[in-house]
């Protein structure tokens, strides 16, 4: 504890000379008692410094253990340092800041911890895929066995792919529709009954397992399908737009909201009949916030795993037809490949039963792939949201002069 | 265009839902003339305004019952389409509302673009400037007619959105307190161009500035309210002058000369 002691003796001379004596502060702008920002530096300093200690000595010491310590340490040290060098209602504002850079911390940390190892591993492996860079991208797992280090899933993105956008297919106009009878018509009467009613019915849906929707598209499928274990990319489309759906119609509804009534009078007052001011000024006016919530919605359903399990099954080669067999899904085959877990190296070399390349046998590659895919995912998921803020960004009302 | 002919506004009750907000309007609005309506804050001016196009009946549950003839029809008949009276019955609102997706051309053109009406390049260059020239708006923007609408200064959105009133050539123009959000400068651009306006359309403002009622109008029209509930009435209507210096109701002279309420 000896920092903060230095530092007062070799600052006390520009900072405040003696005491605190309202006589000599009284003719000083109130904020002179503020020290500068980096003397909480020193603070966490020395609460880093006695976490380090205290953990060497109960022999507990670990890069996380000294971190959390010495926060808490910090808040401690910097608290009663700014109480008695700038005064309780300083040392209350100090406090409240660090906890809010804390929790600030503590928010971001799982996230860029994950970016960072998804990035690093999948980034890897797509980089050095055998047999070419890229390769992970352009081939599927037909005839890749064992531990061989190869494969891709080509079929994975298209399946995700063709299913994401039969699930919008499905669910945009059915979500937009819905939030514009919201909004535009269910003003009065039994309308207002009935939007009441598709409300409550939407939040409802909103808490909807994703399981649950999986088993709802498997049912659907099955009761009018003579075949009981059939498995098609539109049975999936359609369980994962009944996730997408009341998504879609809360993010519209919220955004048609916000278009001012005077708007759609102005239009009105045009001679502009309710439809054509609906298409042309509502959903022209609020397409920026539509897209934004549009996007968010297929963010939710593109890394759905459970409902594709059940309803689109997993194969090892790219299948374009919805129609018709199994697909593969990014999700589902992150899960097999992680559930495949380390590969049995016997020798060396692993033979592609089809056509009888050979390839080195990794015991990772599993995991590698796992990780590979996840990346992937991240990249798709990365460039909607970059299309999306193009759209909102050329689209948006425009204020400049 | 025809000889105009005056709007008759006869027994005209106005509602929301349930409530009478506006009782037994009877009114001879005269063609080609400026017609002001005064009266203190919720007495039911801007509500009648808004009957005239059927403006009124945009709100959730609001209706009127009564005859509003314009050009000798009737616009609450059953048979007309409340799109088409709009056509004919223009509105300037309190709020300069431009719309914020368009440039200011598109916004003196948004009567024809947004109604689908196919329209040629030339044309529609021939209208921008025309209705812009009538808004006395062409000299401030002709140079940047690309740039958006909601660039423009407060009292100059104000005449774009009279441009795009005018562009489609309506018979009347109604205004809901054009001037309350603006300064004097552009207040007098816009009470100028009322001027110039009544050679051609009839107009019907609303306003809570007195002075600016005995400026622009020819008559003046005086609701009032009995209290706090009670339905609003149409006091009385006259040339502006008599309404100002010799009004035959006592509450509009006490209203008029600041002994109100």
């Amino acid at each position: 504890m000896s920092t903060p002691t230095d530092t007062s003796a070799s600052t006390s001379n520009d900072m405040r000379p003696t005491g605190s004596s309202s006589s000599s502060s009284a003719h000083r702008p109130r904020d002179e008692r503020r020290l500068p920002w980096y003397h909480l530096l020193l603070t966490g300093l020395a609460g880093l410094l006695v976490a380090v200690a205290v953990l060497a000595i109960a022999d507990a010491l670990s890069v996380a253990s000294a971190i959390l310590l010495g926060f808490v340490l910090h808040l401690l040290f910097g608290w009663g340092y700014s109480l008695v060098r700038e005064g309780p209602r300083w040392a209350k504002d100090r406090l409240m800041t660090l906890l809010v850079i804390g929790a600030f911390a503590i928010s971001m940390f799982p996230l860029l911890s994950l970016l960072w190892s998804v990035v690093a591993r999948g980034m890897t492996r797509v980089l050095a895929a055998k047999p070419t860079t890229l390769a992970f991208w352009t081939t599927d797992m037909s005839g890749i066995i064992g531990g061989a280090d190869a494969g891709g899933v080509s079929h994975a993105i298209v399946g995700t792919l063709l299913i994401t956008l039969w699930a919008s297919l499905i669910s945009i106009p059915v979500g937009l529709f819905t939030a514009i009878f919201l909004v535009e018509y269910a003003d009065q009467g039994w309308k207002r009954t009935l939007g009441r009613g598709v409300t409550f019915l939407v939040d409802v849906m909103t808490g909807i397992p994703s399981i649950v929707a999986g088993l709802f598209g498997l049912a659907l499928f099955i009761t009018f399908m003579p075949d009981q274990s059939v498995r098609m990319g539109i049975m999936g489309a359609v369980a994962l737009s009944l996730l997408m759906i009341p998504t879609v119609v809360r993010n519209s509804e919220e955004m048609l909201r916000l278009v001012p009534m005077d708007l759609r009078e102005a239009a009105y007052a045009l001679g502009v009949p309710k439809w054509l001011t609906i298409v042309k000024v509502v959903l022209r006016t609020a397409i920026a916030g539509l897209t934004t919530g549009i996007t968010l919605a297929i963010a939710r359903v593109i890394g759905e795993t459970a409902p594709l399990l059940l309803t689109v099954g997993m194969v090892t080669s790219v299948n374009w037809n919805m129609f018709d067999g199994r697909m593969a899904t990014l999700p589902t085959f992150i899960n097999q490949q992680y559930r495949n877990g380390n590969a049995n190296c016997m020798s060396d070399t692993v033979t592609n039963p089809v056509n009888q390349e050979v390839y080195a046998c990794s015991i990772s590659t599993n995991i590698d792939r796992a990780w590979a895919a996840a990346f992937t995912l991240i990249v798709i998921v990365m460039i909607l949201n970059i299309i999306a803020r193009l759209i909102s960004h050329y689209f948006s009302p425009k204020l400049s002069r | 265009m025809a000889a105009p002919q005056p709007i008759n506004v006869e027994d005209l009750n106005i509602y929301y839902g349930d409530f009478l907000a506006v009782e037994g309007v009877d009114m001879q609005i005269r063609p080609r003339s400026v017609t002001a309506l005064i009266g203190p804050s919720g007495c039911g001016k801007s509500t009648f305004l808004r009957t005239l196009n059927r403006m009124h009946e945009v709100i959730p549950g609001a209706y009127a019952k009564g005859r509003v003839e314009i050009n000798g029809e009737d616009i609450y008949d059953p048979k007309i389409d409340p799109v088409n009276v709009r056509r004919r019955v223009g509105m300037v609102f309190q709020k300069a509302n431009p719309f914020p997706t368009m440039s200011i051309r598109d916004n003196v053109l948004a009567g024809v673009k947004l109604n689908n009406r196919r329209i040629s390049r030339s044309d529609a260059d021939e209208l921008v400037e025309r209705a812009l020239k009538g808004a006395n708006l062409w000299n401030e923007v002709k140079d940047r007619l690309d740039k958006p609408g909601m660039g423009l200064s407060g009292g100059q959105q104000q005449r774009l959105c009279i441009a795009r009133t005018i562009a489609v050539k309506p018979e009347v123009v109604l205004m809901d307190e054009p001037c309350s959000a603006l300064d004097p400068i552009s207040t007098l651009a816009i009470e100028d161009l009322i001027h110039e306006l009544k050679e051609d359309y009839t107009i019907v403002i609303v306003t809570h500035n007195m002075q600016q009622a005995s400026r622009v109008s020819d008559r003046t029209g005086f609701f009032n309210i009995a209290g706090t509930g009670k339905p609003g009435r149409l006091i009385e209507i006259d040339d502006t002058d008599t309404i100002f210096t010799n009004p035959t109701n006592t509450q509009t002279e006490d209203y008029i000369s600041g002994r109100f309420g």
